[in-house]
């Protein structure tokens, strides 16, 4: 047999691309000197990380269903909001154990309160996917209509069923306060946030790098016309996506609510902006880019905000123009669309 | 000999234009069908048709006495196809062996067939965990061929597996078809180059504007060059 391997070019080694993952690490220790307290600079970190890591959990369905399936969902906040206001029906009616000065207690009803929020979001974007979007997939302008219109529909809804008055959601007991360490203080929220964005993170990654189905998604994102010759149906594998999309959209939007302590039918709209802006800084349905895009996004505005106060109103936008400066499709830009 | 894939009938649109024009062919059972014609002629049409890519607007198109014509992509393929793209189409994110792992449907990848491809392609071997996208054209072929033969299929569909390959790799390329087909196999392949298909096929059909002008044995085309030159024409000067 023809032996190829003498017939074939040494392969160059495949460059990995470290410098947008080290970009929120430059970033934070350049802001270091600006800042010039150590605890302000850290507080100031640690929150970014936080923010950043509920931005993801948003985002990270957004960027799946945008590089997967080539959906333009502008009706992701739905989901959000939905998601938000799920939880107070768990959390509202046992305030008792919310306000337990126990952390197992105060979890046994977070847990629920984020898993009926998942399912109910999860099962909106069942629906969303079939009613709003199977009519218009490969027709960009119709997607932006039909799902802006979802989302009207979705906010108005909330108003309907809630009342147009913004629900207080105080933080459980044992999750008020803060660290103190030395003369930095860290919100114990923010690092629960941390944790749980981490987690999501990494069991994302997990999937896509270590199961059949990942693969599928990965490939799908590059070649879905491939994946279907191979004999497998992407459809079905869009659906779970966007199914899974946005259960996580609403589960970042149950933690951002305990973040601001509040709950409101536009919570979803206001935040799609910055979603949409954190998708396109990653590189459309970039998992890894979507993580840096958020992290990068909260650190601009929380170190902007800080250093100059009026300039936070345009960092994101800022911060999108620059990265596409320097990567027109994103920090790791996946999709060939 | 019985057809494994019969066509009748068969017009595809696209758009609003009309490509296939009652295209009506059998591929024989067990052995290679080659498809020839001019660039435009409807090939890679009539490929993406048969796999259900572009869906016929009318007429059937019959697998193992199975119409397939009004299946879906994934069905057709579950079936016992096996398509390699013109554009090859390997998932260039996913490493060599991710791209073979996908392609094996049914189950773990078999490491005696594995060996089996790694005899005609030690390339794949060599770069096992690198990612497709950092592969040579010449060995993005031989992964998108790898995983459409890295299970078991009753008919492949290849659509100019040659195209701007070194002769080593081309060479290695008919040594793979040859040994395909012996294992049982049935292969319809689009080629430009006359002397590769000469070598590989048994039977020939030839397209041209969307309809089949011509079909018979490989070995009479090649003895005919009068034929030749009045179904090929200019691409068997281009390509020769």
């Amino acid at each position: 047999m023809t032996d190829l391997a003498a017939t074939t070019d040494p392969l160059p080694k495949p460059k990995r691309d470290f410098l947008p993952a080290l970009l929120p690490v430059i970033l934070a220790l350049a802001m270091a000197p600006l800042i010039g307290s150590g605890s302000s600079w850290v507080t100031l970190t640690v929150a970014s990380l936080a923010m950043g890591m509920m931005i993801f959990i948003m985002a990270s369905g957004l960027t799946l269903v945008f590089g997967l399936m080539d959906v333009l969902n502008f009706g992701h906040g739905a989901f959000i909001a939905v998601g938000a206001y799920v939880a107070t029906l768990v959390l509202l009616p046992l305030a008792g154990w919310v306000q337990a000065d126990s952390l197992l207690v105060n979890l046994a009803v977070l847990a629920p309160a984020a898993l009926l929020a998942m399912a109910v979001s999860g099962a909106l974007g069942l629906v969303f996917e079939r009613v709003l979007i199977l009519p218009v997939y490969g027709q960009h302008l119709k997607q932006i209509l039909m799902t802006t219109g979802g989302l009207i529909v979705a906010e108005q809804a909330l108003y309907a069923l809630w009342g147009p008055q913004i629900i207080p959601l105080p933080l459980p007991t044992s999750l008020r306060g803060s660290f103190i360490i030395g003369d930095v203080a860290i919100a114990k929220y923010r690092l629960l946030a941390m944790l749980v964005g981490l987690v999501v993170f990494l069991a994302v990654q997990l999937v896509l790098n270590r199961t059949k189905i990942g693969l599928l998604i990965r490939a799908g994102v590059e070649n879905r016309e491939m994946v279907e010759a191979l004999g497998y149906r992407i459809r079905q594998l869009f659906l779970g996506v966007f199914m899974v999309g946005s259960a996580l959209a609403g589960l970042g939007g149950i933690m951002w609510a305990l973040y601001r302590e509040q709950v409101h039918a536009s919570m979803g709209n206001d935040l799609t902006v910055l979603i949409f802006i954190v998708v396109i800084i990653g590189g459309l349905g970039s998992i890894g880019g979507c993580f840096i895009g958020a992290l990068l996004v909260a650190m601009v505005a929380n170190y902007g905000g800080f250093l100059v106060p009026k300039l936070a109103l345009v960092s994101n936008i800022l911060l999108m123009v620059a990265v596409l400066m320097w990567r027109p499709r994103g920090l790791y830009a996946v999709t060939s669309r | 000999m019985t057809d494994l894939l019969t066509l009748a009938g068969v017009n595809t649109h696209i758009g609003r234009y009309h490509i296939l024009h009652g295209v009506d062919f059998g591929v024989p059972e067990g052995q290679t069908t080659m498809l020839l014609g001019r660039n435009g002629a409807g090939k890679t049409t009539t490929l993406r048709t048969i796999i259900g890519l572009w869906p016929a607007s009318s007429g059937q198109i019959t697998l193992a006495g199975q119409r397939i014509e009004a299946n879906a992509t994934p069905d057709i393929a579950r079936l016992g196809i096996g398509y390699v793209p013109e554009s090859m189409a390997v998932f260039s994110d996913l490493t060599v062996k991710e791209n073979l792992v996908l392609a094996a449907r049914d189950g773990p990848l078999d490491d005696s067939r594995l060996e089996w491809i790694f005899g005609f392609f030690p390339a794949l071997r060599r770069f096992w965990l690198s990612r497709a996208g950092s592969l040579s054209g010449g060995q993005k072929q031989m992964l998108s061929i790898a995983r459409a033969i890295v299970e078991p299929r009753k008919l492949l569909l290849i659509d100019e597996p040659t195209k701007g390959l070194a002769p080593a790799i081309v060479a290695a390329l008919i040594e793979c078809f040859a040994e395909i087909k012996r294992r049982g196999a049935t292969i319809l392949l689009v080629e430009q180059n006359f002397r590769v298909a000469q070598e590989i096929g048994d039977t020939v059909l030839v397209m041209d504007n969307g309809k089949i002008v011509h079909r018979g044995d490989m070995a009479e085309l090649a003895n005919d060059s009068a034929a030749q030159e009045r179904l090929l024409g200019l691409s068997l000067e281009a390509h020769q």
